[in-house]
């Protein structure tokens, strides 16, 4: 067909790039030139860590279908490994920030994997409750630690987190979930979600691919945790409570289970939002709840369902939009 | 003489004071087909979940060409050569159709997590060989032009087949088709018995199969196990079955009388 401009693959990825960088530029361009100021700025570095957080909880949550509620458990393991590993190293930013955010996801990794083996066993309403226990013992032991500096948190950390590396992060996260799900790998992650016994039966270790989602998930947690502990500056142990957990979940929810472009949408509006209705004052947490309960009604599926965004296909049913009147003019 | 492909021995599983199952024995001959009949609650689809692990049995010996399944995990015994369709039809219901298929070719494809991520050729390699198996395979069973619609989609006699379908992609030496014919018509009936024999001889598996439809049982199984109670009470070639007092008394009650 003549109309299929994107149909391959290659001229998909070199669309999908070029939309990534004309969107960082026009941002940059924006802070920069004080478009956007510090304030403005801050909020979209904010929404930026939360889409790592949404999009890797929506792996657990809405790829693999597990209702993991400790995420803020696995973000600050993240953020803790990253900030003792700055604070503990004197080399260049550009080598030890990326290096540290790393370290942050793999330790986060390494918990995903030692809560997800035995947490994994149970499913539904008893892995909620299991995870939600995993994070608050993770918030209570950094608690309690010396070198985690206990109730006081850490501080000193230098500020490496800008615009530009979460910026990056935030669409390594998105490359790399939506890549896996287009895999193998991905659809035994799937494939557990739909149905667990079938996908044993299919040759499909699913103790496995339910721990390997989970040890993701968990690594992109870590990564967001450390850009966090960067940006700020300061770890505090109560920021990562229960509460925070939740916050992400109802991100993936709201834009959808399953739906990348959803989290992504749900974690930009559910950052912007409580700022947005700052005039209302403390009316704002009953507008945000109405809001939530408002979309569960008329939409449970969450706003997006389990719908995903690919440019290149929309660019597609846009040109084959445009030229259907054409050609009844021609004809 | 044929070298049996699956030896079963003495399976047994008890359910809290229930015999669910009890000294089941089975040799099945490669490129055989068994049927397994027997009354409601005889314990047929049992005997199914204890080959393929979906409950541990409590004793015996289950082995695939000599390879020992026991204490496998599912995935395991359908590695080892096993795999099988379900009663209730279990697809993936929010997938495509050719993303069923190629999710039983899993183990079949050899990539790993990094060369998925960075797409590397062995990717696309891989994905392009099981894309082409996969259509291969659907279009056998005249489901290509369905392949990416989604499984649930599907009319229920199409759903049956992408079972059997997916179940075929593990590349299995023995299929287990758990009421293949459940819901069918007298005419799609025989149309998948036309098919299982396809299968058959196409695939070069053995296939046991359970079934209520006797006519589709007698028709193409050339030996038949009765089972009652977790027992077996009979077996044969489906003449002597069907002569067999203990199989009529089974189905049917004891005469009163005499």
């Amino acid at each position: 067909m003549m109309n299929i401009r994107f149909k391959s693959t290659k001229s998909r990825y070199i669309l999908n790039a070029a939309a990534v960088l004309a969107l960082y530029g026009v941002l940059y361009a924006m802070i920069e030139n004080g478009i956007l100021n510090r304030y403005a700025a801050g909020l979209l570095m904010t929404a930026g860590y939360n889409i790592i957080l949404a999009v890797s909880l929506n792996l657990a949550a809405g790829f693999l279908g597990q209702l993991p509620l400790g995420h803020a458990g696995f973000m600050s393991v993240g953020a803790y490994a990253s900030a003792l590993f700055t604070l503990g190293l004197e080399m260049d930013g550009a080598v030890e920030f990326p290096l540290a955010l790393i370290i942050g996801g793999l330790v986060a990794a390494v918990f995903g994997v030692l809560i997800g083996l035995p947490a994994l066993r149970l499913s539904g309403d008893y892995l909620a409750i299991i995870t939600l226990g995993f994070g608050e013992i993770i918030r209570v032991v950094i608690l309690n630690l010396s070198f985690t500096g206990g109730a006081f948190g850490l501080q000193g950390m230098k500020r490496y987190s800008n615009f530009t590396n979460i910026f990056i992060f935030a669409v390594i996260t998105l490359f790399v979930i939506s890549t896996l799900i287009k895999s193998r790998h991905g659809r035994a992650i799937l494939a557990i979600r739909e149905d667990e016994i079938a996908a044993e039966a299919s040759g499909i270790p699913t103790t496995y691919y339910k721990t390997f989602a989970f040890a993701v998930s968990a690594f992109f947690a870590g990564v967001a945790g450390g850009l966090y502990a960067h940006h700020l500056c300061i770890l505090d142990p109560s920021t990562f409570g229960f509460m925070k957990s939740v916050e992400i979940l109802v991100m993936v929810v709201l834009g959808g289970m399953g739906s990348l472009i959803g989290s992504v949408v749900a974690a930009f509006g559910l950052t912007l939002l409580p700022e947005l209705l700052r005039e209302f004052a403390q009316y704002r947490i009953i507008v945000y709840s109405l809001l939530l309960v408002l979309v569960m009604i008329f939409k449970p599926s969450g706003l997006f369902g389990r719908y995903d965004f690919s440019l290149g296909k929309t660019v597609d049913d846009l040109f084959i939009k445009l030229r259907a009147p054409n050609k009844k003019g021609g004809a | 003489m044929r070298e049996p492909v699956l030896n079963v021995n003495n399976l047994g599983i008890r359910f809290g004071g229930l015999q669910a199952l009890d000294d089941f024995n089975i040799h099945v001959n490669n490129n055989e087909i068994v049927g397994l009949i027997g009354p409601n609650g005889a314990g047929k689809t049992t005997v199914f979940n204890l080959l393929t692990n979906v409950y541990a049995p409590s004793r015996g010996s289950i082995n695939i060409e000599g390879v020992n399944t026991m204490g496998s995990r599912t995935h395991g015994v359908t590695k080892a050569g096993m795999s099988r369709t379900f009663q209730n039809i279990r697809l993936f219901k929010n997938l495509s159709v050719i993303d069923n298929v190629k999710i039983a070719l899993h183990n079949g494809i050899r990539y790993s997590f990094l060369e998925s991520v960075f797409r590397l050729p062995s990717y696309w390699k891989q994905e392009k060989k099981a894309t082409e198996k996969a259509m291969e395979l659907l279009s056998r069973f005249d489901l290509d032009r369905h392949a990416d619609s989604i499984a649930s989609g599907l009319p229920y006699g199409a759903q049956r087949r992408l079972e059997i379908v997916r179940a075929l992609a593990t590349d299995p030496k023995i299929l287990l088709l758990d009421e293949p014919a459940a819901g069918m018509n007298p005419s799609e009936t025989a149309e998948l018995m036309a098919n299982i024999r396809k299968i058959r001889d196409d695939f070069h598996v053995a296939i046991i199969l359970i079934e209520h439809d006797m006519s589709l049982v007698m028709g193409i199984c050339e030996r038949i196990l009765v089972l009652n109670y977790g027992l077996i009470i009979a077996s044969g070639t489906p003449e002597q079955i069907k002569n067999d007092p203990a199989v009529i008394e089974a189905y049917l009650g004891q005469q009163r009388g005499e």
